[in-house]
């Protein structure tokens, strides 16, 4: 077992891959770095948190980019947005088997803010037109810092999203919920109640998240494997069949206030033991039970 | 932020080293560490982002040990720290120049 | 602006559009074509039952009036900041708006979209960012995070990005910072149902925003890592 959640970028990149296959476009030695930071006493990266590369995954074409939190959080700037853009432009020049988005982030950098959301929509649209080209998009949320912000609407613009209990899906993370509304509207010290409700065994339930996996680099290669054979689909009838599952998920729990309420109602027994089973024991207990 | 720049002769080059090696983050305590060869006549060449300004000297004594441990020539070691200890700058070398010298990224 | 002089400025052929709380839509005339609008008022925070409405919007002008463009008149504080929004998911809501945008755009149609009050983060995202072309009144304000607040999480002192921001457009809340950037294409002033009608009339051809933001000076290095990206040899 080697932890998805503990690796940087890099590191889960190397384990995913076949040895040796990643092959970075504008690496560190690039010195591609944010123009914004300086002007504001902050440090830049060489690769602006983000590293975007071609590789294989079992002997499959893929192109990858991998987001660092521990680089501002993964937070999305002017060049770590562009790199993303353009990977997904070269998708479309080059046609490989799939995208894989290895997410960490927290959403648009503040430091450069209007830089970082106008990127994150252009990469919005770059990820819309390669699932309309028919690329497979797969999105892998395993990280320390979870994915939030525009990030966290990216992730569900693609095709399947991949997580582990540990990784953690949302818009607004629990703290500027805190900030903004109050310790009352959501605690984010309270963690078993920040990942009953952005972690990845609530996202499963819900259907955010297409396969659940332990916290093994292993584990995620595998279900993007797997995941490689989808079909992209993002006809009228697709976005039809999603808005009515969307609208049943408002229908049915809308006035849910606890994972614990949605999880009963989906015929979950015992709802409360949920948190402490393993993945395994967690796969086996909701089988058939997913909204 | 400060920028610093530090030399050192008398190394060795890397018999067929690495195109480069990076090892660490950008992150708060943490640094990043990129070393690639470069034509600098026989120098080793470090330039130091920081974010913690004035400490000068303590990057002087940790890097003369550095050396000390790596005499390389021909090397350009780039990088951005956010306040790391004198220990972790350390060991992110170590890490990094092992690494370019036996030609395997860590 | 009031939005129902907004929307017999930029219709002054007539409208169709009915109102319930803060979501509004149907359709108006400008210069003989027929446009479909969808649009929130006062500022409104976008939670999952709105982002959930405006998509089956979009949907069905889809699916009943091909090829009719759409303008999006959203007025958003940005997206509602909620436990409920969050354990629901709101981000997929957000994204399927986002989705429901872009098969229009597929499907031919043309989308617009008009900042005329606020447009803030994610409820920006999720809408008119998407939109072919994002056009703002002059006193419309869009941000990420006003400065106070964005001094307080960077912890840069506010006198220092107040300063910054004098000269730099990348991350003080302002229409004009976003136009310099590319993200919003012109302003609209003065006869704005002519505004519109250029605008429907206009070539799109794909997302022209790098491009804009280079030649405007506010954004020189997206193009180019773009650009490198997709077609550096490895």
């Amino acid at each position: 077992m080697s932890s998805y959640y503990e690796d940087s970028a890099r590191g889960r990149l190397d384990g995913l891959l076949d040895p040796g296959s990643l092959i970075e476009i504008l690496p560190p030695t690039e010195r591609m770095v944010s123009p914004h930071l300086r002007q504001l006493d902050t440090p830049a990266a060489f690769d602006d948190g983000i590293v975007v590369g071609e590789g294989r995954l079992d002997g499959r074409r893929v192109l990858v980019a991998a987001q660092e939190g521990g680089f501002m959080g993964g937070a999305v700037g002017e060049v770590h947005g562009a790199k993303l853009t353009g990977l997904m432009e070269r998708a479309l020049d080059t046609r490989p088997d799939g995208v894989l988005l290895l997410v960490e982030s927290g959403g648009v950098r503040l430091h450069e803010a209007n830089a970082g959301l106008i990127a994150v929509s252009e990469v919005m649209r770059a990820v819309l037109a390669v699932r309309a080209a028919g690329i497979p998009v797969i999105v892998l949320d395993g990280g320390t810092f979870g994915c939030f912000g525009g990030m966290g609407i990216v992730a569900r613009l693609c095709d399947a999203v991949v997580m582990s209990e540990e990784g953690r899906l949302g818009l607004s993370g629990p703290e500027v919920i805190e900030t903004t509304m109050g310790v009352e509207e959501f605690d984010s010290r309270d963690r078993a109640l920040v990942w009953r409700t952005v972690g990845g065994k609530h996202r499963y339930l819900l259907g955010e998240a297409a396969t659940l996996v332990e916290d093994d680099v292993a584990a995620f290669r595998a279900a993007a494997l797997a995941l490689l054979e989808q079909t992209p689909d993002l006809s009228l009838a697709a976005l039809d069949a999603e808005h009515a599952a969307l609208g049943s998920r408002l229908e049915r729990f809308g006035d849910c206030r606890d994972a614990l309420d949605i999880w009963e109602k989906l015929g979950v027994e015992e709802p409360e033991k949920l948190p402490i089973l393993d993945t395994a024991g967690f796969l086996a207990t909701v089988r058939d039970r997913r909204a | 932020m400060e920028t610093l720049t530090y030399e050192y002769r008398g190394g060795r080059p890397v018999n067929s080293p690495p195109p480069s090696v990076l090892v660490g983050v950008v992150g708060s305590g943490n640094l990043e560490v990129l070393v690639e060869p470069a034509p600098l006549g026989g120098l080793c060449r470090v330039e130091v982002q920081t974010a913690a300004v004035g400490f000068g000297a303590t990057w002087q004594a940790v890097l003369d040990d550095v050396f000390a441990r790596h005499p390389l020539a021909d090397v350009r070691i780039s990088i951005n720290d956010v306040g790391a200890t004198p220990a972790v700058v350390g060991l992110r070398l170590d890490q990094a120049l092992d690494a370019f010298a036996g030609g395997t990224q860590p | 602006m009031d939005v129902k002089n907004l929307l017999n400025r930029l219709f002054p052929d007539g409208h169709d559009i009915a109102f319930d709380g803060v979501y509004f839509d149907g359709s108006g005339r400008v210069y003989g074509a027929e446009v479909a609008v969808i649009g929130t008022i006062d500022n409104t925070p976008i939670g999952i039952e709105l982002a959930f409405r405006m998509a089956g919007a979009v949907l069905e002008v889809v699916r009943r009036h091909p090829g009719r463009p759409i303008l999006l008149l959203v007025d958003t504080q940005g997206q509602r900041l909620s436990h409920r929004d969050e354990l629901l998911g709101i981000n997929g809501y957000m994204a399927h708006l986002a989705k429901c945008i872009d098969l229009a755009r597929r499907n031919g149609h043309r989308v617009l979209g008009l900042v005329y009050g606020q447009a803030v983060s994610g409820g920006f995202l999720a809408t008119s960012l998407l939109a072919d072309r994002c056009y703002a009144l002059p006193d419309a304000e869009i941000r990420v995070m006003n400065l106070p607040a964005m001094a307080r999480v960077t912890k840069i002192p506010l006198e220092r990005l107040t300063e910054l921001s004098a000269s730099s457009p990348v991350f003080a809340p302002g229409v004009e910072n976003y136009r310099r950037m590319g993200a919003i294409a012109g302003l609209w002033d003065g006869d704005l149902a002519t505004c519109l009608a250029e605008a429907l009339a206009a070539p799109v051809e794909g997302d022209p925003r790098r491009e804009l933001g280079e030649e405007r000076g506010g954004r020189l290095l997206a193009r180019k890592v773009a650009e490198r990206v997709r077609r550096d040899a490895v």
